[in-house]
């Protein structure tokens, strides 16, 4: 397993008053992505841990796209991957931040 | 005095020798090969009937078992390289020369024997443009064809699966070559005559039915959440704004997805009726929900698709059928429908280079082009109007006057950013052009041409070329769809954004797309089990597929 994490600027946050969601689930190729609220303010944290060695720099430019065109501020995020293509994992942390958007049952 | 007949004479001898080896016209199966090397001459140019479905399996078979030394450098004229014995004739020295347009399962061995110097190649060809050549310089002397059955005649019922047959026999036989046909029985009388036994010089009973490869049918709970996206992206971006009713869609889980979402997507964004109701389209098996929900007017088919059979028959309001009920398909006339009458090809490829040119060659694998080229393409000659066709055309061309403006047929390459075994979508320089300048090739084997195509979608987004106003700006459409891939990495950020703003690129957000729709329930069947029982139990899986 390879450790990686990011802090990264996220100006918006995401609607809503749920406090975590759950996406995804963690088989090859797929993973499992955590979100909660309580995070600093426009900031995001995300913490991978994958099967797949040597990918940071995919990881860097996954995450920085993901903060630039999703409501990610305050969100904490932990990502178990399954060895995941990038269009996946940016699916799958899109849906994450819709989600926790839904609103509460 | 020129002798105005030495085609015919040919013939004639050819004929003569084979009778021996004959009663009538039915051939002994147990002498077909003796048979061959009768008719046969060294350098003929034979027409050995197969494609990406039918397959004239029994005569390849025998075909390659000829003793080289007796018959040797023929010339292939084929639209399928296909089954092993296809290219072990050229193995073995019996054939030399090439000219094919589809080579899917067998596309890393022909690469390899283009290579090593066994083959000489002619050219890879749209199917449609092969059958043109059929009537102009590569008719053949020999056709070698497969058909469901035959009478003592020689007349034959192909079934379903006529595809390419009547017209390799109308090359053939009326350009005085011999026609020799497998079937499956002989019967009495024939549920319908496909091809009339004038044409038909001699006939062998298989004893079974012709090989067919179920090509067409992919299974919905093999697709992805990507696919899935890519497919909404599709519908709400590039079939709603343009209005396409009249289309054709690819082999690929990408189109099959659109296909699944018509019922359910497509329903909610209220579509119905006014996408996707005419088609130039095999019978695609996850097309079965659609039109059971009554989306689809009528579809013409190149072939058939194995297990569907029933359907088609029960569905004679869309689908073209026989009077003995089953569904008529004709390669060369559904291609030229695909051609003039659609407003719109989607399909996929295995790699798009910077300027849009697109290539299913590697460095490793040929496997030709099939019919993409064709329908994939802008036709130069159409002169009739459609909405989509001249709304493509006004954004190709904004000042040009309006009355003089030729339209544009929507040609879309549809993909994930990255493919099987993860290879890149999006590549510098072509697999193909490495190849043609291996074997010195004067054109590289491009599938569609980047001055055909308008649009490309990923699960980034829509790529619009046609708004595209230089090289720059094209690069960069491209550029800015191509995900994570090194060429999508290679981006200029802020030039991409400007696209977007003038709708040049548009995101699935820009669409209003909700990532959470793209989730395996909103398929209207998951499985091939779901398909079936959409057809009301008439879809028949073949059994590779049944996993239930």
């Amino acid at each position: 397993m390879e450790k990686l994490s990011f802090d990264l600027a996220a100006p918006n946050a995401p609607t809503g008053t749920r406090p975590m969601a759950l996406v995804g689930v963690v088989a090859s190729g797929n993973l499992e992505i955590l979100l909660e609220r309580g995070g600093a303010p426009g900031r995001c944290t995300i913490e991978v841990n994958t099967a797949a060695h040597g990918f940071r720099p995919l990881w860097e430019a996954v995450t920085a796209d993901f903060v630039a065109r999703r409501a990610a501020g305050g969100l904490r995020i932990a990502i178990n991957d399954g060895g995941a293509r990038p269009d996946t994992v940016s699916l799958r942390l899109a849906q994450g931040v819709r989600s926790i958007e839904e609103p509460e049952a | 005095m020129r002798q105005w007949d030495t085609r015919k004479r040919v013939r004639a001898e050819r004929i003569a020798a084979g009778a021996s080896f004959a009663d009538g016209k039915l051939i002994d199966v147990d002498r077909l090969v003796d048979f061959f090397e009768a008719v046969l001459r060294p350098g003929d140019r034979v027409c050995l009937e197969g494609d990406n479905q039918k397959q004239a399996d029994l005569l390849a078979g025998a075909l390659a078992d000829m003793d080289p030394t007796r018959i040797h450098d023929l010339h292939m004229v084929q639209s399928g390289v296909v089954l092993p014995e296809h290219l072990d004739l050229f193995d073995k020295g019996i054939a030399k020369r090439l000219d094919f347009s589809y080579s899917g399962p067998q596309s890393a061995r022909i690469a390899q024997m283009l290579f090593g110097g066994k083959i000489e190649l002619g050219a890879v060809h749209t199917y449609l443009e092969l059958f043109a050549r059929y009537f102009v310089d590569l008719t053949p002397q020999v056709a070698l064809i497969a058909a469901v059955s035959a009478d003592r005649h020689g007349n034959l019922y192909t079934g379903p699966n006529t595809e390419d047959t009547p017209t390799v026999v109308e090359a053939t036989s009326f350009g005085s070559g011999l026609v020799v046909a497998q079937v499956g029985e002989i019967v009495d009388t024939l549920p319908r005559v496909d091809i009339p036994g004038d044409q038909i010089h001699f006939v062998v009973d298989a004893k079974k039915p012709f090989y067919v490869e179920p090509l067409f049918t992919r299974d919905p709970a093999a697709m992805t959440e990507t696919q899935i996206l890519t497919a909404m992206i599709a519908i709400k971006g590039l079939y709603a704004p343009y209005g396409v009713r009249r289309l054709n869609h690819g082999i690929g889980f990408n189109t099959a997805a659109i296909e699944l979402l018509l019922p359910t997507y497509g329903e909610k964004l209220g579509l119905k009726g006014k996408i996707c109701t005419h088609w130039a389209l095999n019978p695609h098996p996850t097309l079965i929900p659609a039109i059971e929900a009554g989306w689809v007017e009528q579809i013409h088919c190149f072939g058939s698709e194995v297990g569907m059979e029933d359907y088609l028959a029960a569905r004679s309001d869309i689908f073209f059928t026989g009077p003995d009920g089953s569904l008529r398909s004709n390669r060369a006339f559904s291609q030229t429908a695909g051609l003039y009458a659609c407003d719109m090809f989607i399909g996929s490829t295995l790699q798009i280079d910077l300027s849009g040119h697109s290539s299913t060659v590697t460095a490793d694998r040929v496997a030709g082009f099939g019919g993409a080229p064709n329908m994939g393409s802008d036709a130069r000659g159409r002169r009739h109007p459609s909405a989509p066709w001249l709304q493509a055309g006004a954004e190709a061309d904004p000042d040009a006057h309006a009355a003089l403006r030729r339209g544009r047929k929507l040609v879309v390459q549809i993909g994930e950013t990255f493919g099987e075994g993860n290879a890149p979508l999006f590549v510098e320089k072509l697999g193909a052009l490495e190849l043609a300048e291996k074997l010195n090739l004067p054109l590289a084997p491009i599938m569609v041409y980047a001055d055909d195509t308008t649009h490309i979608v990923t699960e980034e987004g829509i790529a619009n070329l046609l708004l595209c106003r230089d090289k720059n700006e094209r690069e960069h459409a491209i550029r800015g769809i191509a995900g994570f891939t090194e060429v999508g990495r290679g981006r200029d950020k802020a030039m991409v954004e400007r696209l977007r703003e003038r709708k040049v690129i548009q995101r699935p957000e820009d669409l209003g797309i909700d990532p959470l729709d793209a989730n395996r329930n909103i398929l209207a069947a998951r499985s091939i089990k779901d398909l079936m029982l959409a057809s009301g139990g008439l879809y028949r899986p073949p059994n590779r597929f049944r996993n239930w």
